[in-house]
Formats: C-alpha cells, sequence, structure tokens
C-alpha cells in the first residue's frame, strides 16, 4: 500500500514487516523516533518483540549483540553521538559475526553541539566491519531495510548491516511510500536461521580471546568475506525486483553518464540535488553526470573503476571531513580508479556539514570551481563574514 | 511544481498541516514531499514547514527560499519572522487573523488572503489549532488540493470523531474562500 509518511515512521514499519525478535534501543536524543515509533507497535500487539530501552546506546548495542548471538534477529537504531558511543560494540559485533541491523539517521558529531545532517557519525565506524548502505530517498531506504536482513543473515556473510539515512533531509521528510504485504515480505524474509547461537542446552562461547596465534587469521576471514559479499547484495536486490516489481538496489548507480566528461560522485539524498542539478546543467549544453555510492562497505571499487573509466573530471561532493586528511570519497575514488589507464581530475568539496542547507546554486558553483582547475578539501556555501570574525 | 511554506508556532500543527497537505495532494494522484524546518522544536518558538507538489516525481532536497504560496498560522509572526522572504511577485500569502487584508499594512506586491481560522477552530473544534482550518481555505482558494483528498489525508492520520469535526471546519472555510 503507497502513503504518505514521515521518513522515520516509514522506516519503522518497514523494520517491524521484517518481525524482528529484539529491539533495543537508548530513547533519548540523538535518538531518532524510529524507536518510538516500533516501541509502540510492539506495545499495540502488532508485532511479537522484544523492545528493551536501556540506558545507553553502549547498552543498546550490546543487547542487540547478545540478542543476535543467542540467536535471535535483532535491531537497532541510533544516530550521531550516539552511534560513537555504540562503536567499541560495533567492532565486536562484526567480529563476533552477528547478523544485526542498524538504521543511523545520519546526523553531525559535536563540538559545536550539533543534531543536525551530515555523514561524520557513520564515517568515523566506517571501518568496523559493516556493512554500509546509504539511502538517497526514503522509498529506498525502506527497501534497503528488508534487504538489509536479508544480507546480513547470509550463511555466506554472517555481518551487521548499517542502513544510513541523512538525518532531518530523509528523517523527517513525508514522502509517499510503497509499503509491501507482510505476506510478501515474509515470503522476501522468512524467519531467521541462526547458524550457529548461544544455548544452555548447547553451551559455547563467542568472542574469546584470539591471540596473536589466531586474530591476523580471523581478521583475513573477514576481510575475505567482504570480498564475496557484492553478489549477495546484488542477489538481494534482485530477489526483491522479483517479489515486489521495483529494482532497488546495486552498489553504485550511474545518471546520464553515457557521455558524461564530468561526474559528481557522491551519495545518500544529496545524490536527488545532484541529479536535479545535473538536468538543469544538461539543459544548457553540459556534458555531466552524476554517480551514487549506494554502498560504502564493502566498497565497489571494480564498478567505480569501470564507471570512471572514460571521463575527464571526477568532482566528490562530501558532507564529511577527515581533518587534516584528504577528502575521504574523493581518497577512497581515487585508489579505485588508480590503474585506469584514463585517469580524471578529481576535485572534493565539502558541503552541508551540520545541516547547512544544500542549495542548487552549491551545486552549480562546485562546478564551475572545479573546471577551473583541481579543488582539495575545499568548503562550499561558507559564511565569509563568520568566518572572518571566527578569524579574529 | 508549486512550493508552499507554512508559518506558526510550536504546537499549532504546522507540522500536522503540511504532512495533510503532502497527503491530500497525493491522494489526489500527485507527486508530493512535505517537511519541518530543521530546528529544536519548543511549543510557542517560530517554525515553519514545507511543502512540494509536482506532476512529476520531485527529488530537490534543499529548503524552500521562493514559495509559490505562504501560509501564516499566527499572526503575530508578521515582523518578528520575514513571511514574505522569497515569496513570488504577485504570490499568495493566506494569513490567520479576524483583520481584513487592507487593516493588515502589509508591504504590497502580494495578494494577500485573510481568515479568522482560530475563531473558526475554537468555535467548531473546540481548541485553537488553525491548521486544519487554513488547510481548507487554501484549498479553496488555490485548488491545489482538492476536498475529496483532504478527507482522505485526515481519514488516514486522524480518529473518525475529529476527522468529521476537522472535515466540517475544513469545509466551511473552503467555501468562505472559494474563488
Amino acid at each position: 500500500m503507497k502513503k504518505v509518511t514521515e521518513g522515520l515512521k516509514a522506516v519503522a514499519e518497514s523494520v517491524a514487516l521484517c518481525r524482528p525478535d529484539v529491539i533495543s534501543a537508548y530513547p533519548i536524543t540523538p535518538q531518532t523516533h524510529i524507536v518510538e515509533e516500533l516501541a509502540q507497535i510492539v506495545a499495540d500487539g502488532k508485532l511479537k518483540c522484544e523492545f528493551i530501552n536501556v540506558e545507553s546506546e553502549f547498552s543498546a548495542a550490546s543487547t542487540v549483540l547478545g540478542a543476535s548471538a543467542a540467536g535471535a534477529r535483532a535491531y537497532t537504531a541510533t544516530s550521531s553521538q550516539g552511534l560513537l558511543l555504540m562503536m567499541e560494540v560495533l567492532y565486536n559485533m562484526a567480529g563476533m559475526r552477528l547478523p544485526v541491523v542498524i538504521t543511523d539517521a545520519n546526523r553531525a558529531v559535536s563540538a559545536p553541539i550539533n543534531i543536525w545532517s551530515d555523514w561524520q557519525d557513520a564515517i568515523t565506524v566506517r571501518d568496523a566491519g559493516l556493512i554500509m548502505m546509504y539511502a538517497e530517498d526514503n522509498q529506498d531506504c525502506c527497501d534497503m531495510h528488508y534487504q538489509a536482513f536479508k544480507i546480513a543473515e547470509d550463511p555466506d556473510v554472517q555481518l551487521p548491516v548499517m542502513v544510513n539515512m541523512d538525518g532531518f533531509i530523509l528523517t523527517h521528510a513525508f514522502d509517499p511510500i510503497d509499503f509491501p504485504s507482510q505476506a510478501d515480505v515474509d515470503k522476501y524474509l522468512p524467519k531467521y536461521k541462526p547458524l550457529d547461537f548461544l544455548s544452555a542446552n548447547n553451551p559455547r562461547s563467542f568472542g574469546l580471546m584470539g591471540g596473536p596465534d589466531r586474530y591476523l587469521e580471523t581478521r583475513y576471514a573477514m576481510a575475505e568475506t567482504f570480498k564475496s559479499i557484492t553478489p549477495v547484495i546484488l542477489k538481494a536486490a534482485d530477489d526483491f525486483k522479483k517479489m515486489f516489481g521495483r529494482y532497488s538496489g546495486g552498489m553504485i548507480e550511474e545518471y546520464r553518464m553515457e557521455d558524461a566528461e564530468t561526474v559528481l560522485v557522491s551519495m545518500g539524498s544529496t545524490i536527488s540535488d545532484l541529479k536535479e542539478a545535473v538536468d538543469t546543467m544538461r539543459e544548457k549544453g553540459k556534458k555531466i553526470g552524476v554517480l551514487k555510492i549506494r554502498i560504502l562497505r564493502p566498497y565497489p571499487a571494480a564498478e567505480i573503476k569501470k564507471a570512471l573509466g572514460k571521463c575527464k573530471r571526477v568532482i566528490c561532493v562530501e558532507k564529511a571531513i577527515s581533518l587534516g586528511g584528504p577528502g575521504i570519497l574523493a581518497a577512497e575514488l581515487k585508489s579505485a580508479i588508480y590503474s585506469n589507464a584514463n585517469k580524471p581530475e578529481v576535485s572534493n568539496f565539502i558541503i552541508g556539514l551540520g545541516g547547512r542547507d544544500v542549495k542548487q546554486e552549491h551545486i552549480f558553483e562546485l562546478v564551475e570551481k572545479a573546471e577551473k582547475g583541481v579543488c582539495e578539501t575545499e568548503f562550499i556555501g561558507l559564511d565569509k563574514k563568520l568566518v572572518e570574525e571566527m578569524d579574529k | 511544481m508549486k512550493e508552499v511554506r507554512l508559518h506558526g508556532r510550536g504546537g499549532q500543527g504546522v507540522v500536522t498541516a503540511a504532512e495533510l497537505m503532502a497527503s491530500a495532494a497525493f491522494f489526489d494522484g500527485k507527486e508530493t514531499q512535505a517537511f519541518p524546518t530543521f530546528g529544536s522544536e519548543r511549543m510557542g518558538a517560530p517554525v515553519a514547514s514545507f511543502v512540494r507538489i509536482s506532476e512529476k516525481k520531485i527529488r530537490i532536497r534543499s529548503q524552500i527560499y521562493e514559495p509559490d504560496y505562504v501560509i501564516v498560522q499566527d499572526p503575530t509572526l508578521i515582523g518578528s519572522v520575514d513571511v514574505f522572504a522569497g515569496l513570488k511577485q504577485g504570490g499568495l500569502i493566506l494569513i490567520n487573523t479576524e483583520k481584513k487584508p487592507e487593516e493588515l499594512k502589509l508591504k504590497p506586491g502580494f495578494n494577500v488572503k485573510t481568515i479568522p481560522a482560530t475563531k473558526i477552530a475554537i468555535e467548531i473544534l473546540g481548541r485553537p489549532i488553525p491548521n486544519t482550518v487554513m488547510l481548507g481555505a487554501f484549498a479553496g482558494l488555490t485548488g491545489l488540493v482538492t476536498m475529496d483528498g483532504i478527507k482522505k489525508a485526515m481519514q488516514q492520520r486522524f480518529k473518525a470523531e475529529l476527522v468529521e469535526k476537522n472535515m466540517q471546519a475544513v469545509e466551511r472555510t473552503f467555501s468562505m474562500l472559494k474563488n
């Protein structure tokens, strides 16, 4: 059924359709109301699920880790500082190969205190061993959740999946969302059958000491798994299309790239704004396209290398920053295309941090700048007067 | 694509009004998008929300800077908030007040309409929440959403008893300002 729904509520309804056995969350800021909605759904008896409110995000992550280790389908959601407080547990979840699904409403990290939208929170946990998906719009985000459980629980994967949606821009937006029926979701995502789990009848341990004699091999096994996840992600999308009739997947997406000399690369909801700007620039004769990174981990290096084989100029548009380092998307992208015979110029821009609105004119401005010469971590949309004041 | 900006204060249902308008347009067969200003919502603080309605899929996610229409749910905002900001020349601004447009002495160049929405809300709903009342007036003035769409949106959002009362208010203001 299709209806206009707020992003967070749509995600909650989608997660409920996935029938998690255990949901645990810290319910206070920077939490979003995804878990509030889910708590209501559980309280109303519409979802048979253990909903556990806890006193911190660290405990929320620990609770779903434990639940998943005991063989439950487990889910949590967080944002911003909350995700950072989960960080230690996230590494453990991945290391123990537990298929928890986490939604992160992408928001800035303090200081200064800021709960508005950017990508800094999730980028910070990029290396923890989570599969990381970035939603372009709320339909995409809902569809990702059905697929996320399927991918996480695949016997060949067994890893946590994080679904990223831009805070406020998506989480608080009302859009028409198509919800599948419970029967169809049940068919697409059958009951979780854990390969192994904690049980009093079958005692075992997860996450034990792995000293210098076996830690390297454990990490190797994870690295090898990450190399084989792409087909699972693609199959989850193909199966989704067969069941629900729309394709909502892929590692990357190319938009108007067929003859593009310049390609804008980004993630999340920024892609929609870039597509809009590209349509305007195309009307004026500019050969420009957009490359969406839909899956950040496993990093789709091969797909990116191929997609950027012919263009002259790449512009990474980033809503996070590695302070003192290169542009985060740009650095990874450069390494992906390094072995290409044709090497485009790569510029990158920092935009929209801490919820600063990204306007179409900002996109036109950064394209114009990149056309004049390569730009490295250049900020767009700065209030020059405020910058001068801060300088004093 | 038509773009609408709604002004009000926290607690006046500005976000719900935007949601209802988007939902009504969806039931009318249009593509829609609605969102609030992203801030720390507090009762009484100035808030705004936005609606886009289009025949084509809406991709743009930036805030609305040049609205076609503005709705002001609280007239005390005028002066402290630039409710006219970016409004297209000749654009419609609908204000909740018992005064006539000419009594408000606003800057020229806009199509100002007024509706005593709070008064009507108290009379019909028993509460000073002007949002649905203004939605009816807005629909009557612009035809951007239909009565049928509003009704379906309300049926999806509210309990039956609330739908009945709110629709009564919407129907009243719709016919009061229908072009």
